[in-house]
């Protein structure tokens, strides 16, 4: 799959229409879906006359925006106007979302060809894309193995070459840990950046729209057209959006870039810990100062944000019941019933687990003990990271402790699964932003992944570091299954 | 933090879940562990310590929302009920609320 650039080039340049780019992406999806389940639903109709609408200049100077004829995957927690919003639930099912989520309405105005919605842990909820109630993606890299999640579909999708991005959203590491098991990049911006308008809520202090792409760069004018303030979220900060492509072109010698040392020692796979340590030496020939930080409550993270994010998972779930829209249970006899059928019909066991897990710690008599108790954590947590940008640029951590893992094997132990997110889920605590960077294969041919970290706004310089590290150190290996 | 089969039943009437002896059984223990996991925050010395309720960056938090209080158009009434499960004469039609 090309570029961006090389697309919107091409377009201008004459050589090639948007319907060209569009079907192929579709014939990429098509072919590759019955392998990987990446996708929900194929827009094929709809993205081929959105690409004639582009080619006659239906609707304005086309051929001069941002993602002029780009072909774009969504994940299926993501409206979009016309198609289907599952999150990967039966409760939502094949639901028709009305209306565009503010990204969407951005996308689409910059020139973005949406060809399908992708697969994904239902309600966004998971480290493996085994929650789908639509059955798991399959990692491109070895289809044994998960794709990570709860974005699995989009990463997988951009991965395998269907798709130069996608959309997914991050709560706790659901872009960065997918992104990082499939070898892209993959960012989750500063909480407040994008719009959450348009994207089913989850945990509303958490969730960020994220981006995957196979370089910096794409992802940067991805961002660069869905940022910034917006009316329907009263949480978008009013901060101006930098020009993101220009400062992924930057030097980045002299950035000071922090190591945590005690994030690097037990439950990391040695071979992730090799890769990390060889990234720090190549940021460091590359001109940037390493420096040790100390985050010391990062460990203290999972236990937070278990309870905070089902706290609010309890209450933003509380709207499916069966009343306006989605899957309604036959039958009950009354409306309690027909609620209490419905959620358990439609729900699967971790959604329910969650749901249960932050009604209990919402509940009467342990509000103070653990929700309280998690937001002053928390707090701790956010002075950690204040304190480490007072002396570095930027964090670099592993994003994922392990590669790649096989079906099933963590499937029985929500702990265990939940450990997935330990370096992740630090950043939609404290609100930073961070990425996810390729950063080699292990002897099992699967790729692994390393973060960054930056202070509240400086996206910009994550894409700077990043693509500094891709143009000096590109991972060669492809995926087996590749389009 | 041991957490019995009748308080996963309670939980779950709480959060209007219907759930089975199986998923009981299942759920006891799990939510039993992740709750002990989370205890160990009991540790950690939080005294005047805020809650980090509310915005979490700065600018976020100085960003004004407010904004005129103008008519917007909205989905409409025929849009809304399109996604029902049971509409009926304009409206969500459910099953009988009293002694339900």
């Amino acid at each position: 799959m090309s570029t961006i650039p090389e697309i919107t080039e091409a377009l201008a340049g004459g050589g090639t229409s948007a319907r060209k780019i569009t079907a192929s992406a579709l014939e990429a999806a098509e072919k590759l879906n019955g392998q990987l389940n990446a996708f929900l639903e194929i827009n094929r109709d709809a993205a081929l006359k959105r690409a004639d609408e582009l080619d006659k200049g239906a609707d304005g100077a086309s051929a001069l925006r941002a993602l002029n004829g780009v072909p774009i995957a969504i994940k299926d927690n993501i409206c979009v106007r016309g198609m289907q919003a599952s999150c990967g639930s039966r409760i939502l099912g094949n639901y028709q979302t009305p209306y565009n989520a503010t990204a969407i309405e951005r996308l689409l105005g910059a020139g973005a060809v949406v060809i399908g919605k992708t697969n994904c842990d239902e309600f966004a909820m998971g480290s493996s894309n085994e929650n789908s109630a639509f059955g798991t993606v399959k990692n491109p890299w070895d289809p044994a193995r998960v794709p990570g999640g709860s974005s699995g579909g989009s990463a997988a999708a951009v991965a395998a070459g269907i798709v130069p991005v996608a959309l997914g959203s991050d709560t706790g590491g659901s872009v960065r840990q997918p992104a990082a098991l499939c070898g892209v990049v993959g960012i989750k911006p500063t909480y407040g950046r994008v719009s959450r308008y348009g994207l089913v809520a989850f945990g509303s202090s958490l969730d960020q729209i994220g981006v995957f792409a196979q370089q910096a760069a794409d992802a940067a004018a991805v961002l660069q057209v869905m940022a910034g303030r917006d009316q329907h979220d009263a949480t978008t900060a009013d901060v101006p959006v930098p020009n993101y492509i220009g400062e992924t072109e930057k030097n980045i010698e002299g950035l000071r870039i922090g190591v945590a040392r005690a994030l690097l020692g037990e439950g990391l796979d040695p071979e992730v810990r090799d890769a990390v340590e060889k990234a720090i030496e190549a940021y460091r020939a590359l001109g940037a100062e390493i420096v040790d930080v100390d985050l010391p409550h990062a460990k203290y993270a999972i236990a937070v944000y278990y309870i905070i994010a089902t706290a609010e998972a309890s209450s933003n779930l509380a709207r499916y019941d069966g009343v306006r829209y989605g899957f309604r249970a036959e039958d009950a006899p009354g409306l309690r019933d027909m609620y209490r059928r419905t959620r358990d019909e439609g729900f699967g066991p971790e959604v329910k687990r969650r749901i249960m897990l932050g009604t209990y710690v919402l509940s009467a008599g342990y509000y103070d003990a653990y929700y309280l108790k998690a937001q002053k954590v928390r707090t701790l947590i956010k002075q950690d990271f204040a304190k480490a940008f007072s002396s570095c640029d930027a964090v670099l951590t592993p994003t994922a402790p392990t590669p790649a893992f096989r079906f099933g094997d963590k499937v029985d132990d929500p702990l265990a699964m939940y450990l997935n997110d330990i370096y992740t889920v630090t950043a939609n605590l404290a609100g930073n932003p961070g990425i996810s960077v390729p950063c080699g294969v292990s002897s099992d041919g699967l790729p692994i992944g390393l973060q960054l970290l930056g202070p509240y706004w400086s996206e910009g310089l994550l894409f700077r570091l990043t693509h500094a590290y891709q143009q000096d150190q590109p991972v060669a290996a492809r995926p087996k299954i590749y389009a | 933090m041991p957490i019995s089969e009748a308080d996963i039943e309670k939980i779950a009437q709480l959060a209007h879940l219907e759930i089975t002896d199986d998923e009981r059984r299942m759920f006891a223990p799990q939510i039993a562990d992740i709750v002990t996991y989370v205890e160990q925050l009991n540790g950690i010395d939080t005294s005047g310590i805020e809650p980090a309720l509310g915005g979490l960056t700065p600018e976020g938090e100085r960003t004004v929302s407010s904004r005129p209080d103008e008519v917007q158009p909205s989905l409409g009434q025929k849009t809304a009920l399109e996604s029902a499960p049971d509409p009926a004469s304009g409206h969500f039609r459910v099953p009988k609320v009293l002694g339900s």
